[in-house]
């Protein structure tokens, strides 16, 4: 009846999961206590969880996103404490089943449900607003893509208290992930949440590919478009190109695992060497998927905050459109140990080292633009700052890492660990922290308080290097990643001073969380009621804070690049404009009841109790269906009734 | 690139009120040469009307040439306003699969470079 479920999935003897899921249950539960008690429900479910707006989507997102990475910290801190702890005779806190699920649990988070989320997130938001358009192409897809991520982000954060998490590390590669070595739920948890957050993540590749490529304001050709809106595009052509493969081989796996196939044994003609080569010819995009937006967050706060347009524009397109393709052109890189020869090993050792010459011209671009700038010195320079020598560092030792005689020497080891935490701290995180204090006026209508940003800024980077310079070190001394317990005791020192960096990262985050707090105590004082409080340079700026949902009560007219500081040097357009209706996309609960059964689903699928799988199938199918014919998806709002709420905003400021 | 009056719309993204409808004619004939191709797939591989040897690549030659059907008579490929769009698209996803393929080939053909040659291995 329950499949494998009973009881004994969850694990009353073991006090960590036990209690901090404990913990977690009953925020969870005061949460919707409090929204019970006042009554907010209905306001949720109109405006937040049936809506197909975009903006209130990517909000939803980086919500989502920031919530993960409190959870993908606490592993990260549990880690570092383990290793700090566990040295010599010591055996620290961490049993190894504990600490292997640790260390896998937090790679999956932090790439599927923070890096991934916080970067659509920033897209959602950003990109209609900068083309200047209502919506994405599918607005209510684009919900059904949210919900689905945030099914997998509830079923790994599940396994925290149902059963057990992947003790595989995050690339869960076979043979350790197949039946034979790993028969409990742990590698099913990780492959379904990533299945069904893969179909969203999918999803919004297609929408946004649309979006771009076919809906802009008038005027905005392809050169005409903001850089960010570039690099969204090639994001998700790379989401488009790579997602699937990660689909298939999980596919395989999953057959392997459930029907007893052979795609990835030892025996029977399977080659586990095949799962690792699909998965990283996936996840080396997968990384430029990651990087390109923050790539193009910096290029829009650095031209900002110089009060001057981007240098050289067109070479920062086609930097991007070159690390586009030379990303699917680098995937060995990842396994140069596991028996190719020298001719494949150069030859991709090569394309990788030949990736940072686009990416070398994007940072002469930035510091072209930076130079004989006016630089005004607010958080989200800072990060673009910090990012930039954080940044060409995490490069250089990638270069390094992709010459093959040194990567058999530095492989596995925390060498390596520093390098990827080096570009995406350094470079995702630092991008999504920027464009989150560059676009939260936009999205909120208040500023958010600089002091509290910097002092953020500051422990990040001070933690950043902090705890991960000294993995270098260790890296050169032989230390190997994932080591529950370390025998050399020499390694002790600079263990500690990882772990006080990881203390400077936990007051970065603090900082985070009181500089929201002080910004929503103090948002009358802080209100932007121009709608363009960094004198900004695109058409996102150009739309009220926050925009209303429509976006734009008039189609903007595009003529060059960075229309909207065009727009302000030739003069504005007239206040009053003779406004038309406007249709707009109804909300639909498509996405949460489709998420809400993929969930159901999923979870069957992980304890194999086939009888709710077959209804869970069978429910979200006909939800889509329901969805599929109805009849009136649109409203229309009338043209008084826009006439009305601009002369509110433009008479009395914007009504809130 | 795109003339202003092309990317203008002012309805509700992802509504389009005159589809490029194709004709009937165009779908029928699309669908008279697909189910053709997926005929001849099975007459190659089931009689002896090809050469033994070259089934496979009769087998190929009409799989690419069920894509180009598909492609041409389906996604209206080559008959859309906006052309470069699906052009540039294809010939995207083109590169993608073909990097992926023959990449994955070349390197699992060479996962033994380094292995020395023993009894199991010339076994297979």
């Amino acid at each position: 009846m329950l499949g494998r479920l009973s009881w004994a999935a969850i694990p009353f003897n073991e006090p960590f999961p036990i209690i901090s899921g404990a913990i977690v249950l009953i925020v969870i539960l005061a949460v919707l206590g409090i929204i019970t008690v006042k009554g907010w429900w209905p306001y949720l479910w109109r405006e937040w969880i049936t809506s197909v707006d975009h903006k209130r989507i990517g909000i939803m997102y980086l919500t989502l996103g920031l919530v993960m990475l409190m959870r993908g910290y606490a592993d990260a801190i549990m880690m570092r404490t383990q290793q700090a702890m566990a040295i010599g005779n010591a055996q620290g806190y961490l049993p190894p089943g504990h600490y292997d699920q640790i260390f896998s649990a937090h790679g999956t988070i932090m790439i599927f449900f923070v890096a991934m989320p916080l970067v659509i997130g920033l897209m959602n938001f950003v990109v209609p607003l900068q083309l200047g358009v209502r919506d994405v192409a599918f607005p209510v897809l684009n919900s059904v893509s949210f919900w689905l991520t945030a099914s997998g982000a509830l079923l790994v954060n599940t396994s925290l208290v149902i059963g057990n998490f992947a003790r595989t590390g995050w690339m869960a590669y076979p043979p350790l992930s197949e039946l034979p070595f790993s028969p409990d739920v742990g590698v099913d948890y990780y492959l379904w949440s990533l299945q069904i957050s893969g179909i969203g993540t999918l999803l919004t590749g297609v929408n946004f590919v649309t979006t771009i490529l076919k809906l802009r304001a008038p005027g905005m050709t392809y050169f005409r478009m903001p850089v960010f809106c570039w690099t969204a595009l090639a994001t998700n052509m790379l989401v488009v190109a790579a997602f699937p493969i990660l689909t298939a081989t999980f596919a395989m796996l999953l057959l392997d695992r459930y029907l007893g196939m052979h795609f990835f044994t030892n025996d029977r003609g399977g080659n586990q060497m095949m799962y690792v080569n699909l998965f990283w010819a996936w996840g080396h995009p997968e990384v430029y998927i990651l990087i390109l937006p923050a790539f193009g967050v910096f290029s829009e706060v650095v031209a900002t905050f110089s009060g001057r347009g981007l240098f050289s524009y067109r070479s920062m397109v086609l930097a991007t459109l070159g690390i586009c393709v030379l990303s699917f052109m680098v995937w060995l890189h990842h396994f140069f140990t596991m028996g190719a020869g020298a001719n494949v090993n150069a030859f991709f050792g090569i394309m990788s080292a030949i990736i940072a010459v686009p990416t070398g011209v994007k940072i002469f671009n930035w510091l072209f633009t930076l130079f004989r700038g006016r630089i005004v010195f607010r958080t989200p320079i800072l990060f673009s700052v910090g990012f930039m020598v954080t940044f060409v560092i995490g490069g250089m030792t990638g270069v390094l890492l992709a010459v093959p005689p040194v990567d058999f020497v530095l492989h596995n080891s925390v060498f390596l660990v520093a390098h990827f935490h080096n570009v995406i701290i350094g470079g995702v995180l630092f991008g999504v922290l920027a464009g989150y204090n560059y676009w939260f006026p936009k999205a909120f209508g208040f500023t958010l308080d600089d002091r509290f940003g910097k002092a953020s800024f500051w422990c990040w980077i001070i933690g950043f290097y902090l705890a991960f310079m000294p993995l270098y070190v260790l890296g050169m001394m032989g230390m190997t990643r994932r080591l529950e317990h370390i025998a050399d005791p020499g390694w002790r020192p600079l263990l500690m001073i990882a772990e006080i960096g990881a203390v400077f990262i936990f007051l970065a985050i603090l900082c985070q969380i009181a500089q929201l707090y002080v910004s929503i105590r103090t948002r009358e004082v802080r209100r932007d009621r121009t709608g363009d409080p960094w004198n900004g340079r695109t058409l996102e700026w150009s739309t009220p804070s926050p925009p209303p949902a429509y976006n734009f009560a008039v189609m903007p007219r595009v003529e060059t690049i960075d229309a909207f500081a065009e727009m302000k040097r030739r003069g504005m357009p007239p206040l009053e404009q003779a406004y038309e209706a406007i249709e707009m996309p109804r909300n639909s609960a498509t996405g949460f009841i489709t998420a809400f059964f993929a969930v159901i689903t999923g979870f069957a699928l992980i304890w194999h109790i086939w009888w709710i799988v077959i209804l869970g199938l069978l429910a979200a199918t006909a939800t889509l269906m329901v969805f599929g014919w109805s009849e009136t998806r649109e409203h229309e709002i009338p043209a008084g009734e826009i006439a009305r709420m601009e002369r509110a905003r433009l008479g009395l400021g914007w009504p809130g | 690139m795109n003339g202003p009056d092309r990317i203008f719309d002012d309805r509700t993204p992802g509504v389009e009120e005159n589809e490029p409808s194709a004709s009937f004619l165009s779908y029928t004939a699309g669908l008279a040469l697909a189910i053709l191709a997926t005929i001849a797939s099975f007459v190659v591989s089931q009689t002896n009307l090809l050469w033994a040897p070259g089934v496979p690549v009769g087998l190929v030659v009409l799989a690419f040439a069920q894509i180009g059907v598909h492609l041409v008579f389906f996604l209206h490929l080559g008959s859309g306003p906006d052309n470069t769009n699906n052009i540039i698209a294809l010939s995207f996803g083109l590169l993608i699969v073909f990097l992926v393929i023959t990449g994955s080939a070349w390197i699992i053909a060479n996962l033994n470079a380094n292995v020395m040659p023993t009894a199991v291995q010339s076994s297979h």
